[in-house]
């Protein structure tokens, strides 16, 4: 009865506090509007939506954010220091960084994650979802670049999403 | 107490107008596309998370209740600039757009 209410519980959840947000207020009209949304637009779309992950690991989602919101802090004033200095001296590189992760989900926002952080755009995905494409600005050293890339968001983002 | 709040404010304005003034730089000078790439990248990120983060306090501290929706700003870009930036760097790489002759790149380059 609940899961046929409430089809996609999270999505009910973010756009309740979608709504608020939007709104700006917490008052208890807007609180019962939110939630009247929360409720309609799953209940109507659901069948729309591919499969949805669920986050296995909720604390290790805030800890994966707290890391990149840290990430993109250090690579910002790095990048500001390389945009200012001499351009000569920069050496960019096309990185292809073999991916452990195979679902769509989980590939878009680690890709995203790395465009997020400055210095690094994700350029595009291999045919056969094994590769993510990354152009850099300026790396000294690829295999460790990639490596660590791996570590700090692939291998979160594999824990929490897809064990 | 108001002086202070004031201060702050404009230390995140300054901060978010200062890195993008640098990205905008970055997009201005750096030799090929997919370095000049990066520069939009930094002015979306810090950029505008310094002038939301000070829009935030300033109006959270006016006596009209916490304001919280400039939060949406920062979530909505963060969700749309990674996929515009990967759209327009594919698009480069399809077109073959030239790069400094610099650029390393993978031997199995596909």
């Amino acid at each position: 009865m609940m899961r046929r209410l409430f089809p996609r519980p999270e999505l009910s959840g973010i756009l309740w506090g979608l709504w608020l947000l939007l709104v700006n207020s917490v008052s208890f009209g807007q609180i019962l509007l939110g939630a009247f949304w929360a409720w309609l637009i799953p209940f109507y779309t659901h069948s729309f939506w591919p499969g949805v992950m669920s986050l296995r690991k909720p604390w290790l989602g805030l800890k994966f954010l707290g890391v990149v919101m840290v990430d993109i802090l250090i690579a910002n004033a790095i990048v500001a220091r390389l945009v200012l200095s001499n351009s000569e001296r920069l050496q960019p590189a096309f990185m292809l960084m073999p991916l452990d992760v195979k679902e769509d989900f989980t590939i878009t926002l680690l890709a995203s994650t790395i465009s997020l952080t400055p210095g690094t755009v994700s350029a595009d995905l291999t045919a056969d979802r094994r590769h993510l494409l990354i152009h850099s600005l300026h790396v000294d050293d690829i295999e460790q670049t990639i490596a660590q890339m791996k570590q700090r968001y692939e291998a979160p983002l594999k824990e929490m999403f897809e064990c | 107490m108001e002086l202070f709040v004031e201060i702050v404010v404009s230390i995140c304005l300054l901060g978010g107008a200062a890195f993008a003034l640098v990205g905008s730089i970055g997009l201005a000078r750096l030799p090929d596309f997919y370095m000049r790439l990066h520069g939009p990248a930094k002015a979306s990120t810090l950029g505008v998370g310094g002038m939301v983060i000070g829009s935030t306090i300033f109006f959270s501290t006016r006596g009209n209740g916490l304001s919280l929706h400039e939060i949406l700003v920062v979530v909505f870009l963060f969700i749309t600039a990674p996929i515009s930036a990967h759209i327009v760097a594919k698009a480069a790489l399809h077109l073959q757009l030239p790069t400094v002759a610099r650029t390393r790149r993978p031997e199995n380059k596909s």
